[in-house]
């Protein structure tokens, strides 16, 4: 029944999305991280969304997950503290390339796209208890 | 006359089924709004309904599941899930840099439109249904 198969792909998108936020949360909790568990600074990261075809689906009408976590390479801030105990020989600091201003949008986006999938899956929801109360 | 039964329920019974693989090609659009190089999908209802109850030609190919043989004595069987349609690409009217051609709003407007006409058809049939019990029933 391909309401069944509607409500699975809302569901992955749900799933998708709330990785993505998690990963917002990660990287905006780590904003000031000099140093991971490896020694080095911290590193914002994103997700990469892909589609795939559910087992017993229409074959055109695809789910989503994420395929990867990318980790973004662009060089972090510098700040002059040259007491602070991960500052290199110049004295300077290399802060996380976390941009407090992206994460908020990707935060949004997120919601707004996890939002919109709740209310897919309610409308079906719907839909299916009308189908099964069909004739009576 | 189970026959004829069977044909007046067709038409609405047809439809139903093709507004609720609609709802699914309309979801896994909205589910994949922000999946780089996606296309969004979606059919024509009109002439998957018109191939569906027979009045045209279908183009399209309804997808087969055939039952996982694990031994030789196993019956072979499959199935068809869904009706037959032909899958179109949507036109974008904007095109995003991710190569994405999905257009939320279009395709809210849409899935709100078709879950309306589904239920529109959910009450046709139910209609039907206790016509037919009506005419059934002896006093």
């Amino acid at each position: 029944m391909s309401l069944n198969k509607a409500f699975e792909i809302a569901n992955s998108a749900l799933t998708a999305n709330s990785q993505r936020l998690s990963t917002v949360a990660s990287n905006m909790a780590n904003a000031e991280s000099v140093a991971g568990p490896d020694g080095e600074v911290y590193r914002a990261r994103k997700v990469v969304f892909e589609a795939f075809s559910l087992p017993g689906s229409a074959k055109d009408a695809k789910a989503v997950r994420v395929k990867e976590v990318v980790t973004d390479s662009s060089p972090g801030k510098k700040v002059y503290d040259p007491k602070h105990p991960m500052a290199d020989a110049d004295g300077y600091l290399t802060m996380p390339n976390v941009e407090a201003i992206d994460e908020m949008v990707d935060m949004i986006a997120a919601s707004r796209a996890y939002q919109t999938n709740v209310e897919i899956m309610n409308t079906t929801k719907t839909l299916m208890q009308k189908a099964i109360t069909l004739g009576t | 006359m189970i026959g004829r039964i069977n044909d007046e329920f067709n038409f609405n019974a047809q439809a139903l089924q093709l507004r609720s693989q609609r709802q699914e090609v309309l979801t896994a659009n909205l589910a994949n709004a922000e999946t780089p190089n996606y296309k969004a999908r979606d059919f024509d209802f009109s002439t998957a309904l018109k191939e569906a109850t027979g009045a045209v030609k279908a183009a399209g190919n309804a997808m087969t599941v055939n039952l996982a043989r694990t031994q030789a004595g196993h019956i072979a069987g499959s199935s068809t899930v869904g009706l037959p349609v032909a899958m179109l690409y949507r036109t974008p009217t904007q095109d995003a840099i991710d190569g994405n051609t999905v257009d939320p709003d279009l395709e809210r407007g849409q899935f709100a439109d078709n879950a309306l006409r589904y239920d529109a058809s959910l009450r046709m049939l139910n209609g039907q249904i206790r016509t037919m019990q009506t005419v059934m029933q002896n006093n």
